[in-house]
């Protein structure tokens, strides 16, 4: 599923902080989209997701859209169904185990339960042994297998991760750049991730590069 | 949701465990109101019915009426057989029922009665037939159900009214036999022995026509019959009313409105008794109680309130702690209804918690009561009698909780997904 980004701009207090970016993720594709602190990554992947309005421009998941014309246009429901999301502060539910907080998401996303498809995606993720620990039990590498085990339990046609691996050392984020591609890769999803950790070139074959705003090249 | 809501609540067990003691404690103290005051008021009305007046030696009307009627206290004392001859004969007089209280049998009282008793009680008969003679008992259901008694079988009273108080004597002279056992009435006659007031008499020896007071209390008794009770002889008195036996008290049923304004002023102003009217004793019973019963009732709902309100800051403080967690169930496909609807199910999820616990708590204790404190029992209090009440209660009580939630989920409902997420 096609994930196209068109003309988006943005202000916010007097400042342009998205000024006409486009670009688009084929099918199954992998980027990076890398940036300073500052630079837009975080409110162009809120647009992306359906969450924040730009000012200008359109953004398609496949033929669904989600921004039209600088208004939101059936966000939610794209998000929902064909989005997972790896948020920063990876945001377990405290009160639930790492299975409970699977199926929350799996029932919130697909209005099913199937224990079976939670049980396979912990097992995929290799935190299967974890699954009825609660996320404070967890160490920060299981959290952050719960956590993209979360988002792609509901089968996301994409899997958009906002700085993944902000607070991790060299080994820890060579072990998540390599989980996130190879876990998207395996469900078939595209992956969109950003990041202002430059040492995460090494492993995606496509880099947006975005700086004031604007995507570089 | 659901189990997201519960999970919350488990999130936070001391929380959560104090706000449903804090409704627990108010609905058992409103469950305990609302079913003494049913209970009592419904007993005092199905006890009293027909009687319209308790005719007995002065003292406290109140006394006299609990003792007569409700048979939960001592007799004011005795008055003379001639009283009971001389109502009859009151054209304005349907029935006086004689009673001659003194002695029980296990903590089960022995009415001596006529079989006027029947008619004014309406009682039937489960088994065998009323007395018709001397040493002859009739046993209420509950009586014969607790003490296993059967026709034919005999048994011997003892003075007092609890088999258990000091200086107890047994009237083993004197053994009653069983010739009938009456059907459940619900009511106090469950609960009481009936032989004939000549019994009664004979029991005690009336022949002799003498009076004494032992442990506590009046009665009949014959200097010869206790020869066998022991080292503790009573102190023996004339009565002073010659050779005329003696009655504990009458229960008096009207034939017609001016009974009413007769009976009990003749009986107050022309003779040494006393004439108390049940409707007139209870409504003073419980005005009496009435104050302190509101007081309990306003301390309670003020309980309620004070669980609602700790229930509000509870999820107050718990909206903000968790704007995270209740954004991202936003993100991930959540309706602001679904996150409105969790914390209003915490809120209702902790108030029904309460609700139950208070209620089981509340006819627990009664049951408890009433296993150790026999005036309850005696009363015919049931633990496990629900009043309608109870509904109207407990459905308050899970509006309390919802209306507690009710801004808490207010304030989640109007969340900001990518702002919250942004902040953090």
């Amino acid at each position: 599923m096609e994930l196209a980004v068109g003309g988006i701009g943005l202000s916010y207090g007097g400042r342009r902080v998205l000024e006409n970016v486009t670009f688009s993720l084929a099918s199954g594709e992998h980027a990076l989209l890398l940036g300073p602190s500052g630079s837009g990554k975080s409110s162009l992947l809120n647009i992306i997701c359906g969450l924040q309005t730009p000012d200008t421009g359109d953004v398609t998941l496949g033929q669904r859209p989600v921004v039209r014309n600088g208004l939101l246009c059936g966000a939610d429901g794209v998000r929902k169904r064909h989005m997972g999301i790896v948020f920063q502060t990876l945001r377990l539910v405290s009160a639930l185990t790492v299975r409970r907080n699977l199926l929350l998401a799996q029932h919130l996303q697909t209005g099913a339960r199937d224990p079976g498809g939670v049980d396979r995606v912990l097992d995929r993720l290799g935190i299967a042994h974890r699954a009825k620990a609660r996320p404070f039990e967890l160490s920060q590498g299981e959290a952050q297998r719960a956590a993209i085990a979360r988002a792609l339990v509901g089968n996301p046609a994409i899997l958009i991760a906002d700085e993944p691996t902000s607070a991790l050392d060299r080994d820890n984020t060579k072990g998540v750049a390599e989980l996130l591609a190879e876990t998207a890769h395996d469900a078939g999803a595209s992956l969109l991730i950003a990041t202002h950790d430059d040492r995460l070139r090494d492993y995606f074959g496509r880099t947006l590069a975005l700086a004031e705003g604007r995507l570089a090249g | 949701m659901i189990s997201l809501a519960l999970a919350y609540l488990r999130d936070r067990p001391l929380t959560t465990a104090l706000n449903v003691l804090l409704l627990a404690i108010a609905v058992a103290m409103l469950v305990l109101l609302l079913q003494f005051g049913k209970q009592a008021s419904e007993r005092f009305d199905r006890d009293a019915r027909n009687i319209d007046l308790v005719v007995g030696a002065k003292g406290s009307p109140l006394q006299l009426i609990l003792s007569s009627i409700f048979h939960v206290d001592q007799p004011t004392g005795n008055i003379p057989l001639s009283a009971m001859t001389m109502l009859r004969r009151d054209p304005a007089v349907a029935r006086a029922v004689p009673l001659a209280l003194g002695d029980n049998f296990r903590s089960y009282r022995i009415v001596g009665t006529d079989e006027s008793f029947y008619d004014l009680y309406g009682v039937a008969f489960a088994q065998g037939r009323a007395f018709d003679g001397p040493m002859q008992a009739v046993l209420g259901a509950k009586v014969a159900a607790e003490t296993e008694a059967g026709l034919g079988q005999e048994f011997v009273g003892s003075h007092g009214f609890r088999t258990d108080e000091a200086g107890e004597q047994a009237h083993d002279h004197a053994p009653f036999a069983t010739v009938g056992i009456l059907a459940p009435t619900g009511g106090v006659v469950d609960r009481l022995i009936l032989v004939s007031y000549e019994s009664v008499w004979d029991v005690h020896g009336i022949a002799h026509e003498l009076d004494h007071e032992h442990d506590g209390h009046d009665h009949l008794v014959d200097d010869r019959d206790h020869a066998d009770e022991g080292t503790d002889p009573p102190a023996l008195q004339s009565t002073g009313t010659g050779p005329e036996p003696e009655l504990t008290a009458l229960l008096v049923t009207y034939r017609n409105a001016s009974g009413a304004i007769r009976v009990p002023a003749l009986v107050n102003r022309q003779t040494e008794m006393q004439a108390a009217v049940p409707a007139i004793e209870t409504a003073r019973l419980l005005q009496l109680l009435g104050a302190s019963i509101e007081g309990i009732r306003v301390f309670a709902w003020l309980l309620a309130a004070t669980g609602g309100l700790a229930i509000f800051v509870a999820l107050l403080n718990m909206a903000r702690s968790r704007e995270g967690d209740l954004a991202l169930l936003r993100v991930m496909g959540a309706s602001r209804v679904q996150v409105f609807a969790t914390i209003i199910m915490e809120g209702l999820f902790t108030a029904a918690l309460g609700a139950a616990l208070g209620w089981l708590g509340a006819h627990v204790l009664i049951g408890a009561a009433r296993a150790n404190f026999a005036t309850l029992a005696d009363l015919g209090f049931q633990a496990w009698s629900p009043v309608a009440g109870e509904a109207a209660l407990i459905a308050a009580v899970l509006a309390i909780g919802a209306i507690a939630a009710l801004i808490p989920a207010l304030r989640v409902y109007r969340i900001d997904p990518a702002r919250v997420l942004a902040r953090s």
